[in-house]
Order: C-alpha cells, then structure tokens, then sequence
C-alpha cells in the first residue's frame, strides 16, 4: 500500500512541466519488434502501402478505421464511427489485447503483454506519425493516467443468478439469437474477452457513450457475475 | 419444462378439483399484467420465463396486434411500413402466458379481482399495472377525443398515426402543419419534435413550399440543440416554433373551421396535430393507484404502488422520479418489477435496482442522434446516475452508426418485449 500523498505534493507534481515527461519507449527497440511481428501484414514509413493490415504512417490522432482506401471490418469501421481515435491510450490496449477494443478485429495478432515492448513499438510508431512533438504529454499521444486491471480482476468468480438479472438490461438493445444488425451480436461472446471488453468501456477505452454508461456503473463483482452467466448460454 | 413447477399433492380448493385439468394452474401463485407494451409484455414473459411455470401469468390487453408507439414517427416520414410497428402475442402465449384480449374496467384491491370489459374476473395474488398514458380533458382548449378525426393527436399508434400521415400527405401545395406540443410530464419527450422532423421530411420531398408550425407551452425541450441545428440543416424556413415566450402555451383550436389561434392570432392550417397534456392510463385511477398529480406514485427500488403493497405500476403511468416516459424505460422498469414480484411469490433472489434509459431520435435520413442516462433507486425517487447526449456538429458517420443503431435497438426491444 502506498502512503497517502499529502494533497499539496499531489497538486505540484500534476503541475509538473511536461517537459519532464519520459520518453515511452525505445524506437530502436521498437523498429526490430516491428520487423519481426507486425510486419508481414503491416507497411509503415515512406513507400508505404495497404498489405493485410492498413499503412500505419499517421497513426496517432487518426480516427480508426478511416482510410478510404481501405477495407476495415465491420467491428473496426463501427469503432471508428463511435469514435475510437489512436491515441498512446488506446493504441496500447489494442496491441495488447486488440480483442479487448475492437470485439471482431480481423487483425489477427495474439497481444504484446509486456508493457516496456508495447512502449517501445508505439514509440516507432510514433516516428512515423504527424504529430510527434505531441508524445508523450498530450492529445492523440498522452500517457494512459487510468488504472490498471489487476490480474486478479478477470479471474474473479461471479454469481449467475445475479448477471441473469443484470443480462436482463444487455437484452434490451442486444439479441438474444446473436443478431448483430445496427447493434453488435454478444453471443457466444468468450469470457475473458467480455471481461476485458466491459472494463475497456469502463475505463472509456471504448468510444460508445451507452456502454460507457452502462460499463461504468457495473463494478468488477457485477462483470464477472455478466461474465460467468454469459458462460453458461449455450 | 416443468420440473420447477409447483405441484400442492394436498389442500386443493374444491373447486379447483372440479377444473382437475388445470389443477396446476390453481395451485400457482397468480399476476395479472395489465396492458401488454414495453412494460406489460416485459414484466409478463420475465415473470413467466424466470419463474419457469411456477407462477401464472395472465396478460390482458385490448388489442390482439400491438403497434409500438416508439418509431411511429418513422412511418410518418417514410422510413418505416406500418405493419413493421405491429407485434403479436402468440410467442408470449407459448412462453406461458396466458393472453387475454379484453379490457380491463375495474380493479378491486380488497377483493384482489380486476374485472374485464367481457364480464371475466380474474382474480390476483400481484397485479402490475402497465397502461400507458390517456389524455386530459380541456388540457387544449377546443380539443376533445371527439376531435380526434380532424385534429389527431397520433400519441397513441394505430389508426391515429395512419390518419396523421394521410393528411400530411394530402396537405395543398404550401400549405400549413401545425402541432399543439403537450405540457411535461408527457410520454417521449423527443418524440413531437422528431415527429416535426419526420414530417418536414416528408414535405421537403413532396411539398417543399409548405411550412410547419409548433406551438409550445414549454420554454425548452428534449435534444433541443440537435433538433435546431437538424431544421437548420436539413429544412431551413420550413419549421416555426413558437415557445410560451411569444403565446405558444396560449392555444386554442377550432376543429369546425380547422383554426389554431396562438395568443390570440388566428391561423388557418391544414393539419393540426394536438398532442395534449397526459396523465395515467385510466384503470391506474380506476384501481385507485393514481395521486393528484394523475401519475401512480411508487416505490423507487421495485416499482410497486406506494398506495398498494400487492400493485406494480411500470412505464408512463408510473411517477418514479427522474425516468422519461419511455418505451426503454417501461422495458427497464419491467425487469426490476419481474424481479421483485418472482422474488415475493416464489423466494427466489432479488438484487438491488438498475434503470436506464435511451432514447433514438432520426432528424434527416441517415440522421440520427440518442439522449441517455443510467438510473438507480434513492429513497425519495428514482435518480438519474449519469447521462449522455449525441453532440450537435457530429460527423455524417457517426449519425449514421446511429441511426443503424436505433433499427438494431428496435428489433432488440421488441424482441425482449413480444419474445
């Protein structure tokens, strides 16, 4: 446990210049993850093109799923127009877990856990991106300041009969036979990538302005009561 | 299915061993669900479906097809066929309850009876009341039921809503829409102003000379900004809306000579739709359920009557707090009264109350825009939590994903609700 910090130290260290600010990564580092995980379907600097996966120069601050030239999933082009905008932020979720962001990317890419190689890929990112001077301090490329998920958080046990009653509020806009018309399917949705997903609107990761609402008033007891009743749907 | 039924070997009434078939039937704790949209038909399949058959559940609503008031409006504008509004009740009849198309005219609380317009008493162990909205008298001056055919207030969907939209469409080349806006509390407050919306639509493709009056007793309303800025956009000119501050809560209309006159100004108009001030359903005060204020009052965490421990008022009847009268909201109040009514009747869990509430809007094709909110029970009301509204100068895309999301919502809801 940390000591609580007295509130005038926790006001003058918010106040920092953001000339103090670290760098986030290492984009030497970066460029060798890049070359042997991303890029066999991703092309980034000058010259680049469409492969599998979009160009990645201009990353940062682009809205996702918003280059004309090219064909996004239908879960990608409706994050896009929620609003999901690559930012340090979101763009570290994604890479970590993209699932946890965008429910059925076609990017087809297991998460980078380690949080010092995600820094050091976004930092190469970043070289190839308009705004750079922006990173790390402020908008698109601001350092994440929300809290982390424990590990323990996705693993908690929860009740069934309680997320039947709170399922009962998902119903009202989502189909229980999986229709995903306008509004996405949630069936058969597996487990730990509903609990990710929830805490991601929670966490406002997720643009949806209702499911930030409606995320951000469940607590990790209540997701994982959703979670353990969605499990048992056949 | 039935193996959490309950099954009484001994203490039947005789007379329940004179009907031996559904001596099941008699052994069951009984709800009688009054009124079969979102908050009815919600409350009667949750009490059915989560209760297993351990409960009996009759459903008793006048029409034998439901026709949802909520995007009505868009099969003013063209966006929607009639009959895609209309719903029946036969997957509710499979999913065990019992549907009975009759209305109800009487409630006695002591008796536990409601009576129906055919003579059948049903007794009741719970009864939820969910009818909806009816309209006060002399709340526009000149205007009464009997004026309905000329003057339709199109508030409740049915016949009413095809007569609206037959005459918007057979309105004279420049001609004259008005509408008398109701007074709050009201069911859907977005929906008159998406209903200017729909017909300016309508009339730009038509008749793009004609204009659009609203004469309103309120100084705001709901998604005002979106609304203005939509009109702006999408039919400069075409709509005048007049707020109290310049009479447009001094209304009087003539059906004889299809006038409105607006503080005093006479005009002559076209179409007039009136949408008067609203109160309960009228077996809400019927059973005794209902305050001064016309609305039933009850108890935040459940939505059970404060007047009657045995009655549940859902949806526009209710008077809960800070909810909207809501299609949404009905639905959202009905698994919170599903839950506590199953809870009392057959023990089983109950949890602690969550509300919420969207509400879809269409501006122009393809435009569409949403106001929300979370709730939860406090002990004076039902309290807004938190609350979200679409952003004017929103991009084509997202007013689009919108717009795709209020016809997902709508084939959702009415799929929770009708099953």
């Amino acid at each position: 446990m940390a000591r609580p910090v007295p509130a005038l130290t926790l006001l003058l260290t918010l106040a920092a210049p953001p000339a103090l600010a670290e760098e986030i990564g290492d984009a030497e580092q970066g460029a060798t993850l890049f070359d042997r995980q991303c890029k066999a379907c991703h092309q980034i600097g000058e010259g680049a093109s469409h492969r599998v996966g979009p160009k990645l120069n201009g990353l940062f601050g682009r809205r996702a799923a918003s280059l004309a030239d090219f064909d996004y999933s239908k879960s990608m082009a409706r994050m896009g127009s929620d609003g999901l905008t690559w930012t340090l932020e979101t763009l570290d979720a994604y890479i970590e877990n993209p699932r946890e962001l965008v429910s059925g990317t076609r990017m087809n890419y297991p998460g980078l856990k380690d949080p010092t190689s995600r820094a050091d890929l976004m930092a190469f990112l970043r070289d190839w991106s308009d705004k750079p001077r922006d990173i790390p301090e402020a908008e698109p490329t601001a350092l994440k300041t929300t809290p982390e998920l424990t590990p323990e958080t996705p693993a908690l046990k929860g009740d069934p009969d309680y997320g039947e009653y709170l399922s009962s509020e998902c119903r009202t806009c989502h189909q229980a036979d999986g229709s995903d018309q306008g509004i996405p399917s949630i069936t058969s949705w597996p487990t730990e990538d509903f609990v990710v997903a929830m805490h991601a609107y929670k966490k406002k990761l997720r643009p949806h302005p209702v499911m930030q609402m409606m995320a951000g008033r469940l607590n990790d007891e209540e997701i994982a009561a959703l979670a353990a009743y969605f499990a048992t749907l056949e | 299915m039935l193996n959490r039924r309950i099954f009484l070997g001994s203490g039947i009434a005789a007379s329940a061993l004179l009907t031996a078939p559904t001596v099941w039937g008699q052994a069951r704790p009984k709800v009688v669900v009054i009124g079969g949209g979102a908050g009815g038909a919600t409350a009667a399949r949750y009490i059915a479906k989560d209760s297993d058959g351990a409960v009996e559940v009759t459903l008793v609503e006048a029409n034998p097809i439901y026709t949802t008031c909520f995007f009505s409006n868009l099969y003013l504008g063209g966006f929607r066929e009639f009959e895609s509004l209309q719903h029946g009740y036969d997957k509710l009849a499979g999913g065990g309850v019992a549907v009975i198309n009759d209305m109800a005219t009487a409630v006695d609380r002591t008796a536990k009876t409601v009576t129906l317009a055919g003579g059948t008493v049903l007794p009741y162990d719970r009864l939820v009341l969910s009818p909806g909205i009816d309209f006060k008298d002399g709340s526009v001056p000149g205007w009464s039921l009997d004026a309905a055919e000329i003057m339709p207030h199109a508030y409740k969907a049915g016949p009413q809503t095809r007569l609206l939209k037959a005459q918007v469409e057979a309105m004279p080349e420049g001609g004259v829409f008005a509408m008398v806006a109701p007074p709050n509390p009201y069911r859907c407050p977005p929906g008159p102003y998406e209903r200017i919306s729909m017909v300016a639509h309508l009339l730009k493709e038509k008749n793009p000379t004609a204009k659009i009056i609203v004469a309103d007793p309120k100084d705001k309303f709901s998604k005002q900004a979106l609304f203005e800025e939509g009109w702006q956009t999408h039919y400069d000119g075409m709509v005048d809306w007049i707020g109290p501050e310049f009479g447009g809560g001094n209304v009087e209309v003539r059906p004889d000579t299809m006038e409105i006159v607006i503080d005093g100004d006479v005009t002559k108009v076209d179409v007039c739709n009136v949408i008067p001030g609203q109160m309960a359903g009228k077996i809400a005060a019927l059973a005794g359920v209902t305050d001064d204020s016309g609305w039933a009052p009850v108890h935040p965490d459940s939505m059970k009557s404060k007047l009657d421990e045995n009655v549940w008022v859902l949806g526009d009847s209710s008077a809960q707090g800070d909810m909207p009268k809501s299609g949404f909201s009905a639905n959202s109040q009905a698994k919170v009264a599903a839950m506590t009514v199953r809870g009392e009747l057959t023990g089983s869990k109950t949890f602690p109350a969550k509300y919420s509430n969207t509400c879809w809007s269409l501006i122009a094709p393809e435009d569409g825009v949403k106001v929300g909110a979370s709730y939860e029970p406090t002990p004076e009301k039902i309290a807004s939590v938190e609350s979200f509204v679409s952003a004017t100068g929103e991009d084509a895309a997202l007013r689009k994903a919108t717009y795709e999301e209020s016809l997902g919502w709508y084939a959702g809801i009415t799929a929770d609700i009708f099953g």
